[in-house]
């Protein structure tokens, strides 16, 4: 099972709609990305705060669909 | 014991503790790997959990955490992150302090 950028992208805009989202394919194999996330939702929120807000936008696909996505978040 | 005071039980009796896939010796996931070499690095003594000997556990931590992924560190008894975070803290300097502050290096 695997996933394209694009479902992840859309999936993370959908709960953060001011997220500026860039993924990479890190293997090209629809399973290894990386995401580097700047929303102001994650505003004063801590690392582990910020990084379930984007689990929980991608709505239990980590470790399931998604095998691996490398996430680096930022305030705006 | 259900799996919840499992957990507990751990974090208690260890004061870091890695639950990975795989030991630090033979990991068998290279994101459990990077955080096994950053506390091998810093030279705090830690204990890792191969979440691969027990399904209940391994899906046990992530409901305790509410986190979806292995790996977890947690540094007497509260959850510090995955991979992703242990490794930014790393190279910001912050994991080492707080492992300073807690006397643990």
């Amino acid at each position: 099972m695997s996933m394209t950028a694009k479902e992840i992208t859309d999936l993370i805009k959908e709960s953060l709609p001011d997220a500026t989202v860039e993924i990479k394919d890190l293997m090209g194999d629809n399973n290894h990305y990386s995401a580097k996330i700047t929303s102001e939702k994650f505003n004063g929120k801590s690392k582990i705060e910020q990084h379930k807000l984007v689990y929980k936008s991608l709505k239990g696909k980590m470790g399931n669909e998604l095998h691996a996505l490398t996430i680096t978040t930022e305030g705006k | 014991m259900n799996i919840k005071e499992k957990i507990k039980t751990l974090l208690n009796e260890n004061e870091v503790c890695l639950f990975m896939k795989g030991t630090p010796d033979a990991p068998q996931c290279g994101f459990s790997m990077a955080v096994s070499n950053v506390l091998k690095h810093l030279e705090v003594k830690f204990k890792g959990i191969n979440v691969l000997e027990d399904e209940n556990l391994r899906q046990g931590v992530k409901d305790f955490s509410d986190w979806p992924t292995i790996p977890q560190l947690y540094v007497k008894g509260e959850f510090i992150g995955g991979c992703d975070i242990v490794k930014e803290m790393f190279e910001k300097g912050e994991l080492k302090e707080i492992l300073k502050k807690k006397s643990l290096i």
